[in-house]
């Protein structure tokens, strides 16, 4: 009986893709957290089959709770070829053996770059757009983007004139540069990034010394996580918190800050905020 | 007397000067002058911070961990009277990791601070205890290093163990700091956690210089000219496995030092053990504070390990120690 209301409802699915057009697959397998967050906004009810387990994270992904409503995979051929696809979606990142397994097994795979900058966001969803035969969508989503992106430059343009130099510090002392998705988010934010005179173009370990002489305005930091490690202890340095003393208090980088998505806006928010500080500061 | 006070008096000045290059040295080019005016008069302004912050503990704890290795190396050599005994090659350092490795990832570290050197030394006692039962009053060579890779390879092995299952991503990818050591990014934290138990150290150890001495002749002419065996073996204990605990558990197991240190100072001092305690001290920290300013000159910004430093210079010295051994008979 079940196999019975299966089979109909995949026989509904595969009209309704008649209608659609030939290139929408309706059997997608996204295998990449930021792919899988990229797909849930944008797929057709019931196209998406399965999202990696990273998506229900709640610390790195944006969109766990909708995460909830999809099967889980563990980017393993195996499990993957089983839910019979017709379009994997993997991230550039993804484990290359498995990519090239499940391409030797006949699979479609597309796979994506990670977004370096906000330019990216807008390709990455015209991109996915495209894979998942949703291109009307994706525009949509595009111009929301824009839209959100504008109210919050003139947010940030009104409070001051001068740009303030800040850092995206991280684990181990690993710095994010101009040239990285972080970068952008304080770009548009109004905050000029200290890697750059650092001479850091994407990112890359900046000792805490340099970055205590380069003396910036904000330091976002990120969100801890549970347990503890060495790589870690460097972001509790007493000099570093005397630093943020100085300075007004950061936000802490999340799971906004990951992905390319729509969610960037979020990270984007929540510094514009933080910049209004410092400029009614006295 | 006076070749050992003129070897005191160099190897002072030795440490002294390398602490001061220490604290000139690191990623961001400053001038000497400079930063030494910022570190002793000072201001709010950043260098300061760098260097009272950043640079002083870390060369504070270069000495303190350095003095640790090689007194405690020192120390066991003469008891054991064996040269090959050094804390990192016979898994003292290992354990004592792991030690300090369960204590942060059960969490008691952040509840208690002192959790953190008791955990690495009570790993360190367990190891010594282990060996001495092992290698016996003696100390014969083949029983103590077959031991010791033992205990290194377990509590390597449960150290990494601990840290895979950890739920931090981090902690998997820093075996290489608790395998190799490091100083990199250490503050005063770590210099007023650990300075209590190592001078707790220097003075359970220091003192054992005149019993050491008698043992060279022997443990019954050692018992005959007043020297309590039983006494001397538990303080020994206690002595290593603070300042192994105090060291490895800020900084990580950094191997060789205790062997080389020691081995380089011997012939100066007479050959006697006693001596060789607080000599080996200073060697130790002169040869940490070096190592670690080598990391820094090789490769700034990078987090090198010390651990590599002193094993290219410590293992072709311990393979010529083995194949004198070999030569010997022994």
């Amino acid at each position: 009986m079940r196999l019975l209301l299966c089979l109909i409802a995949g026989f509904v699915v595969a009209l309704t893709q008649i209608g659609i057009g030939n290139a929408a697959p309706a059997r997608v397998v996204s295998m990449n957290l930021c792919t899988d967050q990229l797909a849930m906004l944008l797929a057709a009810e019931g196209q998406l089959v399965s999202v990696s387990y990273l998506a229900r994270d709640e610390r790195s992904s944006a969109m766990a709770r909708q995460a909830q409503n999809y099967p889980v995979n563990h980017g393993l051929a195996e499990e993957i070829f089983l839910l019979k696809p017709d379009l994997v979606i993997a991230g550039q990142f993804t484990s290359q053996t498995t990519v090239s397994m499940l391409k030797r097994l006949g699979m479609p795979v597309a796979i994506m770059s990670p977004a370096y900058a906000l330019d990216d966001v807008r390709d990455r969803i015209t991109e996915m757009g495209r894979h998942l035969g949703r291109e009307r969508k994706a525009a949509e989503l595009i111009a929301a983007f824009d839209a959100g992106l504008v109210a919050l430059r003139d947010t940030s343009a009104k409070h001051s004139r001068r740009r303030p130099r800040a850092a995206v510090y991280a684990a181990s002392g690993y710095v994010s540069g101009p040239e990285s998705l972080s970068g952008a988010i304080l770009d548009a934010a109004g905050f000029d990034n200290v890697a750059r005179e650092a001479g850091v173009p994407v990112g890359g370990l900046l000792p805490l010394e340099q970055l205590v002489l380069l003396n910036p305005d904000l330091v976002v930091l990120p969100t801890p996580w549970p347990g503890a490690s060495r790589s870690e202890e460097v972001l509790g340095h007493p000099a570093l918190l005397a630093l943020q003393d100085r300075t007004a208090a950061a936000p802490l980088t999340d799971r906004d800050w990951i992905c390319g998505t729509p969610r960037v806006l979020n990270a984007i928010a929540s510094l514009v905020n933080v910049r209004k500080k410092i400029s009614e500061a006295p | 007397m006076t070749r050992y006070l003129w070897l005191m008096i160099g190897l002072t000045a030795g440490v002294a000067l390398l602490f001061v290059a220490s604290l000139l040295v690191g990623p961001a080019k400053i001038s000497p002058l400079v930063s030494l005016s910022a570190l002793i008069w000072g201001d709010s302004g950043p260098l300061t911070l760098v260097m009272r912050e950043i640079r002083l503990p870390r060369a504070l704890l270069g000495i303190m961990v350095g003095a640790s290795l090689g007194l405690c190396g020192a120390a066991m050599q003469g008891y054991l009277r064996n040269p090959l005994a050094e804390p990192g090659l016979i898994g003292v350092s290992g354990s004592a990791a792991l030690g300090a490795v369960i204590a942060i990832q059960t969490g008691l570290t952040a509840a208690f601070a002192l959790a953190l050197p008791l955990a690495a030394l009570a790993g360190a006692a367990v190891s010594v205890v282990l060996l001495f039962a092992l290698a016996g009053p003696r100390g014969g060579s083949l029983t103590l290093i077959l031991a010791g890779i033992a205990i290194s390879a377990l509590a390597g092995a449960f150290t990494a163990l601990v840290l895979s299952l950890s739920p931090n991503p981090f902690a998997a990818t820093e075996i290489v700091f608790w395998m190799m050591g490091s100083l990199a990014d250490r503050s005063f934290l770590h210099v007023t956690l650990a300075l209590p138990f190592i001078l707790l150290g220097l003075a359970l150890l220091l003192p054992l210089a005149r019993g050491l001495d008698t043992l060279t002749l022997g443990e019954d002419a050692a018992a005959a000219l007043g020297t309590h065996l039983l006494r001397l073996r538990l303080t020994l204990i206690s002595g290593v496995a603070v300042m192994v605990g105090t060291a490895t558990a800020v900084a990580g197991a950094v191997g060789f030092v205790g062997l080389v240190v020691p081995h380089l100072l011997r012939s100066a001092v007479g050959a006697r053990p006693g001596k060789l305690l607080a000599a080996s001290a200073l060697g130790g920290a002169a040869m940490v504070l070096a190592a670690d300013i080598a990391v820094r000159l090789i490769l700034p910004g990078r987090d090198l390990k010390l651990g590599v430093l002193t094993a290219i210079v410590g293992a072709p010295l311990f393979l010529h120690l083995v194949y004198r051994t070999r030569r010997d008979g022994g």
